[in-house]
C-alpha cells in the first residue's frame, strides 16, 4: 500500500528541492521547469494513490500513522518523525499538491523574463514551500506540526520578498468630483513586506508555541492521537486556553482580525506565490490546524465562539476594504482575508468539514483569480492598477473568461464551486445564530460587489491607458491552461458538496466522516441538520439572489451608470477615505508598535550595545593594552636596573620563607 | 683508613656522555672540515643516538655516583625533550648561520655541551651537581647569545645574560650552601629524609627561598625575567629557539627534583606550593601583558616564554603527582611549537637582519603559504587551542591545578590564555589578512627593488625544522594519549 510510503510525497519535492537549488542554475531553465512542477505532480500522484489506499480500508481504520524514526527522545518526552496519513491531512495533500502542481506550471511563464539564476532560485523556493506545508499536514504531532508551521512562514517571507531590491511601488491619488485629490498609500516594497509578514507571523507563532508548551505540560505528550484521546479527562478551563494560544497562531498564519495586516502588502511577491502561499494553502493552515484539532475546539464552546465571531467581523471588515481598492491583487487579498473568515465562521461554529470544503473550493477559485490577476499583470508589464486598465477582454479572451470563472464562484453565483461552500457555512451559521448568518450574508453581498467591480473596470469598457492596451497580450498557453484547468474545478467543484435536499450524497463530508468520527453528529449525519427543508430552500435562495444582487449592483454602478461612485465617493467622503487608508491600522501599528520598537531597537543596539557593552569591553581592553605598555617600559635595557629588581625580588622570597 | 673506591656506573649517564662525545668529535673534526654544515649533521647524529639510548634505558632508576644522579623515568623524558630541542636548533642553525655569515664549528659544539649539561641537571640527585650542570648549561649559553659578535646587540645580549646569570648563581650556591649549613647534606634524598624526621631549621628554609630564586632566573620567572626580552632578542635566533626550551625545561626539570625530593614531604610543602602558585600568576600576567604592544616578533615570543614559565610553574604548584606530569608533556608540547615558532622566524630572517617584525609576516600566506600555515598552527597552539599539543599542555597543568584545590589558580591561567590570544592572533592577522609589505632594503649596497616583497630563502634544513615541529604540532594534538601515557610512567626515581 502506498499509504505506507506516504512520506514519498514530501520526499520528491525535497529531491526537487536539493536539485534545482544546487545544480539549476548549471542546467539551465528547461531542466528547472521539468523537475520542479515535475516532482510535485509525483507526489500528487502519492496523495492520490494514498487516498484510494485509505478507501480501501474500513472506515474507522482511515488513520494511518507512519513513523520515519524517533526524532527526539529527551527523558520522558519524546517526539517521533511520524506521518499521519487519515482523510483530512490526504484532502491537505491533494489540494496542495495539485494546485501547486497548476501553480508550478504556470510559472514556468510567469518567470520566464527572470536570468536563470533567479529563476532556478523561485522553483527551489517553490519546492522548499510544497515540502513545509506537506510536513504541516501530514504530522502526526504537534512539535513537527510547528515546525512545519514555521518553515512555511519562512517560504513566506523568501517569497514575498523575492523581489528584494525593488522600492515601494507608489500608487497614483484617487482625483474626486470636486477637484479632491485622495492619497492612496503606496504598497510596501518586496523586502520590507517581506519582514513585515514575517514578524507579524511571529506574534500569531508565539501564542502557537505556548498552546503547544501548554499542552506538553498538560498531557505529557504531543502526539495528536494522544492529545486528542486524553482530552475529555481535563478541566475545561485548561482545554479553553490550549484552544485559545492555538488560535492565535492561526489568527497569524490565516491572516485574521487584528493580525491580517501582512497578507495586503505579501502581494509585493511574484503572483504564483500569492495564489499559492497567499490565497490557497499557507494561509489555510490556521483553519487545517483548527479543524486537526476539533476534538479540543469541541470541548471549548467558548473558544469556538470567538473563532467564530473572530471568522465573521474579519470577513466582513476586509470585504469592506475591498471595496474601494485599486490595486487588482490587493482586491484580491482583502477577499482571501474575508473568505477566510468565512472558514473560521465554519469551524467556529463546529462545521469542520464545511469549513474544510471551503477551503477546497476557495483554494480552486482564489488560486485562478490570483493567476488570472498574474496574466494580466503579465501582458501589461507588471501594472496591477484597475483604474490603467480596461477593455482587456477582447485583447485577452482566455484570461477574462477564466477570471469571469473565478469570479462568479468568488461572489457565490448559483451552481459554481463557491456558491455551495460558503451556501453550507451560511446554513450552518443560521443553525447556530441567526446573527452571524445576517453578518455572513452582508458579506456575500459586498463579496459579489467587490469582484465584479474589479472585473468589469479591469476588463470592460474602453482603454484607460492607450499605451499599455496596445501592448497587452494574451500570456502563452503555460499559463493559460493552468488557468482553464483552475476554471474547470472553480465551475464544477461544488460537486464534492452538493446540498442533501438535492437528494444526493454530500461526497467530501462522506470522505472527512472518519477523521470528524469523533464529533457527535458531525460529518455525513450532520448534513441532516436542524434545518427543515423548506427554509434551507428559502436559505438557499436567499443567498443566490445576494451573490446575483452583489454582481447586479456592480453592474449598475460601473457600466451602467459609471458616474455614480464617483459621486458616492464625494458625497461619503470621509468614509471614503476610511476605506482607502484601510481603515489607518497599518498607521495605527505604526505609531503602536513598529515606532516604538524601532526605538527600543535603536537603544539598544546603540546605546546599550555600542556606548554600554562595547565600551566595556574595548575599555577593558584598551585598558590592558595599555597595562602591557606600562610594563614594557619597566624594561629599561640597564643590568643596574634588572639586578635590583631581582635582589629585590630575593628579600621578598626569602622574607616569605622565613615569616610564612 | 680504608678508602672506597665509588661504583661508578657510568651507563646511566650515557645521554649525556654522547652528547658530550659528540661535541668533542665536532671540535675534533673542525679543524679538518671546509664545510661546517657538516658539523651540524654531525651533531644531529649524536643527538638521535642519545635519544635512541634514553628510549632504550627505560624508565627503570639506576643511581651512579653514589646516588648523586640518577637515571630514572623522569630524567629520561626530560633528555627527549632537551634532545629534540637541540635537534630542532641544529637544524635551524645549519641553515641560518650559513644566511648570516657566521658558520662556525664550535657553535655546534657549545649547543651540544650546554645540551649535556641540561640533562645533568635533570638527572641531578646532588646540589651540587645541580649546579655542576647549571654552569655548564649556561656558560655554553653566555657564548652563544653573543655568538653573533659583529651585532652589538648580540654582544649585549651576551653581558646582560651573563652578569645576571652569574648574580643568579651566586643566589643559588648560597641557597645550597645554607641548606647543607642546616641539613648536613646536600643529597637531595638526605635531605628530605632530615626534614621528613621532623627536624627544621629557618636557615634551610632561607636555603630554599635561595635555590627557588636561583631556578625563577633560569626558567623567567618573575621578578627575575628581565634579562628575558632583551637576551632574545639580541641573541641569534637559532639560540633563541634552544634556550628558550632548553634552559627552561632544565631549570624546571631542577626545581622540581629539589622541591619534590628534599622538600617535598616536609611541612614547608605547603609553603613552597604556595610560593610557586605566587609566582606563576605574576609570571604568567608579566608575560602576557608586556607581550601586547611588542611589534618585534622575537621580543613579543620572549615575553610569551616568560608567560608559558608561568603556565608550567601552575604544574609546579600543584605540587602532586599530576603536577608533575602536566609539566613534563607541556615542556614537550612547548619544546615543538616554541623551537617551530622560532624556526618560521630565522626563516624569514633576511641576511644581515636579525630580527622580524610584525610587518614582515604580512601576506606571508600569499608569499608562502605552507610558512604561513605552520606559523599559524604554532600561534594557535601557544594560545592553547584545541586540538593543537599546546591545549593539552594547558590542560594537563591546570587540571593538576583544580585537583589540587587551587581552583583560582587555574582561572587565571584561562584568563591569562585569552588575554594571550590577541597577540598570537595578531601575527595570524598579519599573514593572512594584510597585504604584503613593500620591499624596503634597509642595507647599504643592497639593490633597490621597491615594488617586490621580500623574498623568502626557505632551506631544506629550516625547511625540515618547521615541518616536523609543525607535524607533531598537530599529530600530538590529535592524538594525545601516546604522550600522556608515557609521562604516567616517568616517576621521580
Amino acid at each position: 500500500m502506498i499509504i505506507q510510503s506516504i512520506w514519498l510525497a514530501i520526499a520528491f519535492p525535497l529531491a526537487g528541492l536539493l536539485f534545482n537549488g544546487l545544480l539549476g542554475r548549471r542546467l539551465g531553465r528547461g531542466v528547472v521547469g521539468i523537475v520542479g512542477p515535475g516532482t510535485v505532480a509525483l507526489a500528487f500522484v502519492v496523495g492520490l494513490f494514498a487516498g484510494l489506499d485509505l478507501l480501501a480500508l474500513p472506515a474507522q481504520d482511515r488513520a494511518i500513522v507512519v513513523t520515519l524514526w524517533n526524532w527526539i527522545s529527551v527523558g520522558s518526552f519524546r517526539a517521533g518523525m511520524s506521518l499521519l496519513a487519515d482523510p483530512l491531512s490526504v484532502l491537505m495533500v491533494l489540494v496542495v499538491t495539485g494546485v501547486g502542481f497548476l501553480i508550478h506550471v504556470y510559472s514556468i511563464g510567469y518567470m520566464e523574463h527572470e536570468e536563470d539564476r533567479l529563476y532556478a532560485r523561485f522553483f527551489t523556493f517553490l519546492n522548499l514551500f510544497i515540502v513545509s506545508m506537506l510536513i504541516l499536514v501530514l504530522a502526526d504531532n504537534y512539535l513537527l506540526m510547528y515546525v512545519g508551521w514555521e518553515l512555511v512562514g519562512v517560504c513566506s517571507y523568501l517569497l514575498i520578498g523575492f523581489w528584494f531590491r525593488r522600492g515601494d511601488d507608489p500608487q497614483d491619488p484617487v482625483r474626486l468630483k470636486d477637484g479632491e485629490l485622495v492619497p492612496v498609500p503606496a504598497n510596501l516594497n518586496p523586502a520590507d513586506s517581506g519582514k513585515k509578514a514575517f514578524i507579524v507571523n511571529r506574534v500569531g507563532d508565539f501564542g502557537f508555541a505556548l498552546g503547544v508548551f501548554l499542552i506538553w505540560t498538560t498531557f505529557g505528550t504531543l502526539n495528536f492521537a494522544d492529545v486528542f484521546g486524553a482530552a475529555p479527562e481535563i478541566a475545561s478551563g485548561t482545554v479553553t486556553v490550549i484552544t485559545l494560544l492555538l488560535f492565535v497562531g492561526a489568527v497569524g498564519k490565516s491572516a485574521q482580525l487584528p493580525l491580517y495586516v501582512w497578507l495586503p502588502d505579501a502581494m509585493a511577491g511574484p503572483t504564483p506565490v500569492s495564489a499559492l502561499i497567499h490565497a490557497a494553502t499557507m494561509v489555510t493552515a490556521g483553519v487545517y490546524m483548527v479543524a486537526r484539532s476539533h476534538a479540543l475546539y469541541a470541548l471549548a464552546p467558548t473558544t469556538s465562539l470567538v473563532v467564530a465571531l473572530v471568522g465573521v467581523i474579519t470577513a466582513l471588515y476586509a470585504a469592506t476594504i475591498a471595496l474601494v481598492q485599486t490595486d487588482l491583487k490587493r482586491v484580491l487579498a482583502y477577499s482571501t482575508i474575508s473568505q477566510l473568515g468565512y472558514m473560521f465562521l465554519a469551524v467556529g461554529v463546529g462545521a469542520y468539514a464545511s469549513g474544510m470544503f471551503h477551503l477546497t473550493t476557495h483554494a480552486f477559485f482564489k488560486a485562478l483569480l490570483f493567476l488570472a490577476a498574474g496574466s494580466v499583470m503579465h501582458a501589461l508589464g507588471d501594472v496591477i492598477d484597475i483604474r490603467r486598465m480596461g477593455g482587456l477582454r477582447q485583447k485577452m479572451p482566455r484570461t477574462y473568461w477564466t477570471f469571469v470563472i473565478g469570479a462568479l464562484a468568488l461572489a457565490g453565483f448559483p451552481l459554481t464551486s463557491g456558491f455551495f461552500s460558503k451556501d453550507e457555512i451560511l446554513a450552518k451559521a443560521f443553525e447556530f445564530s441567526p446573527i452571524l448568518w445576517a453578518l455572513g450574508l452582508l458579506t456575500a453581498l459586498l463579496t459579489g460587489f467587490y469582484t465584479f467591480r474589479a472585473l468589469f473596470v479591469a476588463f470592460w469598457g474602453s482603454a484607460r491607458d492607450q499605451e499599455l492596451f496596445d501592448h497587452a497580450h494574451e500570456s502563452p498557453g503555460v499559463m493559460t491552461w493552468p488557468l482553464i484547468l483552475l476554471a474547470g474545478l472553480a465551475l464544477f467543484g461544488g460537486i464534492l458538496g452538493l446540498p442533501q435536499i438535492l437528494g444526493v450524497d454530500h461526497a467530501l463530508a462522506g470522505w472527512l466522516h472518519p477523521a470528524f468520527a469523533d464529533l457527535e453528529g458531525e460529518g455525513a449525519e450532520a448534513i441532516h441538520h436542524g434545518l427543515s427543508a423548506g427554509l434551507e430552500w428559502g436559505l438557499l435562495g436567499l443567498s443566490s439572489v445576494i451573490a446575483l444582487l452583489g454582481i447586479g449592483l456592480a453592474y449598475w454602478f460601473y457600466v451602467a451608470n459609471p458616474g455614480w461612485p464617483a459621486d458616492l465617493a464625494v458625497r461619503f467622503k470621509s468614509v471614503f477615505k476610511l476605506l482607502v487608508n484601510k481603515y489607518y491600522v497599518d498607521d495605527l501599528y505604526d505609531l503602536l508598535f513598529v515606532d516604538p520598537g524601532k526605538a527600543l531597537a535603536r537603544f539598544c543596539a546603540q546605546g546599550i550595545d555600542n556606548a554600554a557593552i562595547d565600551g566595556i569591553i574595548d575599555g577593558g581592553a584598551r585598558l590592558i593594552v595599555q597595562g602591557g605598555a606600562w610594563l614594557g617600559r619597566l624594561q629599561t635595557g640597564f643590568i643596574r636596573h634588572y639586578a635590583l629588581a631581582m635582589f629585590l625580588g630575593v628579600i621578598v622570597v626569602v622574607a616569605y620563607f622565613f615569616l610564612r | 683508613m680504608p678508602i672506597e673506591i665509588p661504583t661508578l656506573n657510568f651507563i646511566a649517564l650515557a645521554p649525556p656522555l654522547i652528547v658530550i662525545g659528540t661535541a668533542l668529535l665536532v671540535l675534533l673534526f673542525d679543524l679538518a672540515v671546509t664545510d661546517k654544515r657538516v658539523l651540524g649533521y654531525l651533531g644531529l647524529v649524536g643527538v638521535v643516538i642519545a635519544a635512541g639510548v634514553s628510549i632504550a634505558m627505560g624508565p627503570r632508576p639506576a643511581t651512579t655516583f653514589q646516588a648523586m644522579a640518577i637515571s630514572d623515568g623522569y630524567a629520561l623524558f626530560f633528555n627527549l625533550v632537551f634532545l629534540a630541542t637541540a635537534g630542532l636548533s641544529i637544524l635551524i642553525a645549519i641553515d641560518y648561520l650559513e644566511r648570516h655569515d657566521l658558520q662556525r664549528g664550535e657553535y655546534y659544539a657549545l649547543l651540544l655541551f650546554s645540551a649535556s649539561g641540561m640533562m645533568l641537571m635533570a638527572a641531578a640527585t646532588d646540589l651540587i651537581v645541580v649546579f655542576l650542570g647549571l654552569e655548564i648549561m649556561s656558560v655554553a649559553l653566555y657564548i652563544l647569545a653573543g655568538f653573533n659578535w659583529r651585532q652589538l646587540a648580540s654582544a649585549e645580549a651576551a653581558m646582560k645574560y651573563f652578569i645576571l646569570g652569574a648574580f643568579a648563581s651566586a643566589f643559588f650556591l648560597y641557597g645550597a650552601a645554607l641548606t647543607y649549613g642546616a641539613t648536613g647534606t646536600t643529597n637531595l634524598n638526605q635531605i628530605g629524609l632530615w626534614l621528613s624526621g621532623g627536624n627544621s631549621d629557618p636557615m634551610a628554609l632561607v636555603g630554599l627561598g635561595l635555590l627557588l630564586a636561583g631556578f625563577a632566573f633560569k626558567v623567567a620567572a618573575v621578578p627575575f625575567q628581565w634579562w628575558t626580552p632583551d637576551v632574545y632578542q639580541g641573541a641569534p635566533t637559532s639560540v633563541t629557539a634552544f634556550m628558550s626550551v632548553g634552559a627552561k625545561g632544565a631549570g624546571f626539570a631542577a626545581l622540581i627534583r629539589v622541591l619534590r625530593s628534599g622538600f617535598g614531604d616536609s611541612a614547608y610543602s605547603a609553603d613552597w606550593a604556595l610560593a610557586a602558585a605566587v609566582l606563576a600568576v605574576l609570571t604568567m600576567t608579566f608575560g602576557n601583558l608586556a607581550a601586547l604592544p611588542q611589534k618585534d616578533v622575537k621580543r613579543m615570543l620572549g615575553y610569551s616564554s616568560i608567560a608559558h614559565a608561568g603556565y608550567i610553574l601552575v604544574g609546579v604548584a600543584a605540587a602532586s603527582e599530576s603536577g608533575v606530569r602536566g609539566v613534563l608533556f607541556y615542556l614537550l608540547a612547548y619544546a615543538f611549537m616554541n623551537v617551530g615558532a622560532f624556526a618560521v622566524a630565522s626563516a624569514l630572517e633576511r641576511r644581515g637582519e636579525f630580527s622580524t617584525t610584525q610587518r614582515d609576516y604580512a601576506g606571508l600566506s600569499q608569499r608562502e603559504p605552507l610558512l604561513a600555515v605552520a606559523m599559524t598552527v604554532f600561534m594557535l597552539s601557544l594560545t592553547g587551542m584545541p586540538p593543537l599539543v599546546g591545549f593539552w599542555g594547558k590542560l594537563f597543568v591546570f587540571r593538576a591545578a583544580v585537583e589540587a584545590g587551587m581552583s583560582w589558580l587555574a582561572i587565571v591561567g584561562v584568563i591569562n590564555s585569552a588575554v594571550s590570544a590577541f597577540y598570537y592572533l595578531g601575527v595570524v592577522v598579519q599573514m593572512y589578512m594584510r597585504a604584503p609589505a613593500e620591499y624596503s632594503p634597509r642595507l647599504v649596497g643592497e639593490e633597490s627593488d621597491a615594488k617586490k616583497p621580500a623574498a623568502v630563502n626557505l632551506e631544506v634544513a629550516i625547511g625540515t625544522a618547521v615541518l616536523l615541529a609543525m607535524l607533531l604540532t598537530v599529530v600530538l594534538g590529535l592524538w594525545p594519549g601516546p604522550v600522556a601515557s608515557l609521562v604516567t610512567m616517568m616517576p621521580l626515581g
